[in-house]
């Protein structure tokens, strides 16, 4: 099950905690992965550790010309993009009568404008070979919303929005578009709330606890598998309970 | 050497699965030989793949018939 030998993959943010996490779970079952993501240096060291069939290819992806090149360079290192997962993501918290124009045009430019241009780059190829996978990583404040995070909520249930109508037109040439929102994950972007507001959240949780990056990366494996043919346009939710939608 | 209608009908009939008669100049993409909107993007993208030209959207859009696709990649090439 979920054997993804002979498959190719480009995944930003791989750099950050669950990114890192999906590209090494693909990768794990076979895939060849292209990890994107600012800093060079992590991209770097993941690529060592996995080995073999990982491709480094550093991108800024609040710059449309640098998205709209990124996945001529994936296909060009690894001779296509059969799989593409939109992890990247940024956050400029803040009340939404005081947000800035900057910190929510630059959420959305990462967030969500980033992932529409790279899957419009990657869908010509799909389309040609009857086969893809798109999985667009979503969190569970896009559909929940959550105070302090209007633009990245509004990024995020744009995901959602976006994989759906996708999800229509592609579906009769075997491509399949789904969004993945995690809960609260232990990366370093949840590391950034205070004790209280953990404790907080935790109370909310039914499992009682945060997910692991590990836990996201399995359901991005499902989604991309061969065996996930039949599931498009849905949002996997995993978040131990926190919001059963 | 085939002839652009030859290449262009090929195209057709290989994507939409429609008998080679049925590609005349007027048959239309939609009406008369079953493609959907995304078979006609598809169509497109084939048309500038095997002749190497850039078939911009609005121009795409005017491409209705088997016609007006050998008429357009004639003057483009």
């Amino acid at each position: 099950m979920f054997n993804l030998e002979g498959k190719t993959a480009l995944v930003t943010g791989a750099s950050g905690g669950i990114g890192g996490a999906v590209a090494t779970a693909l990768h794990t079952a076979g895939a060849t992965v292209a990890l994107s993501g600012t800093r060079e240096a992590p991209l770097r060291e993941l690529a060592d550790t996995l080995g073999e069939r990982a491709n480094v290819l550093p991108c800024n992806l609040s710059d449309a010309d640098a998205v709209n090149a990124l996945p001529k360079q994936a296909a060009d290192a690894m001779g296509g993009v059969d799989i593409l997962v939109n992890n990247a993501g940024i956050t400029r918290d803040g009340l939404f009568m005081r947000m800035s124009d900057d910190d929510w045009t630059q959420v959305l430019d990462v967030n969500l404008t980033a992932a529409f241009r790279l899957t419009r780059g990657v869908l010509r190829g799909m389309m040609k070979s009857r086969w893809g996978r798109i999985v667009n990583v979503s969190s569970i404040v896009g559909a929940t919303g959550n105070p302090g995070q209007g633009n990245y909520a509004a990024a995020k249930a744009g995901l959602i929005g976006m994989t759906k109508s996708l999800a229509s037109e592609v579906a009769p040439r075997g491509i399949t578009v789904n969004a993945l929102a995690p809960g609260f994950i232990e990366t370093a972007m949840t590391e950034k709330l205070t004790a209280d507001q953990k404790a907080d959240m935790l109370s909310q949780i039914p499992a009682g606890r945060m997910g692991t990056p590990e836990e996201i990366a399995a359901a991005a494996l499902y989604l991309v598998s061969p065996e996930a043919g039949y599931v498009t346009g849905a949002t996997l939710h995993v978040n131990g309970g926190m919001a059963m939608l | 050497m085939s002839t652009i209608e030859e290449r262009v009908r090929k195209i057709v009939v290989e994507h939409l699965g429609v008998e080679e008669e049925k590609v005349v100049d007027n048959a239309s993409f939609i009406d008369d030989l079953g493609a959907d909107s995304l078979d006609t993007v598809e169509l497109v993208m084939a048309f500038e793949e095997e002749f190497g030209i850039e078939i911009p959207d609005d121009a795409a859009e005017t491409i209705q018939t088997f016609g007006d696709a050998v008429k357009f990649i004639k003057d483009a090439t």
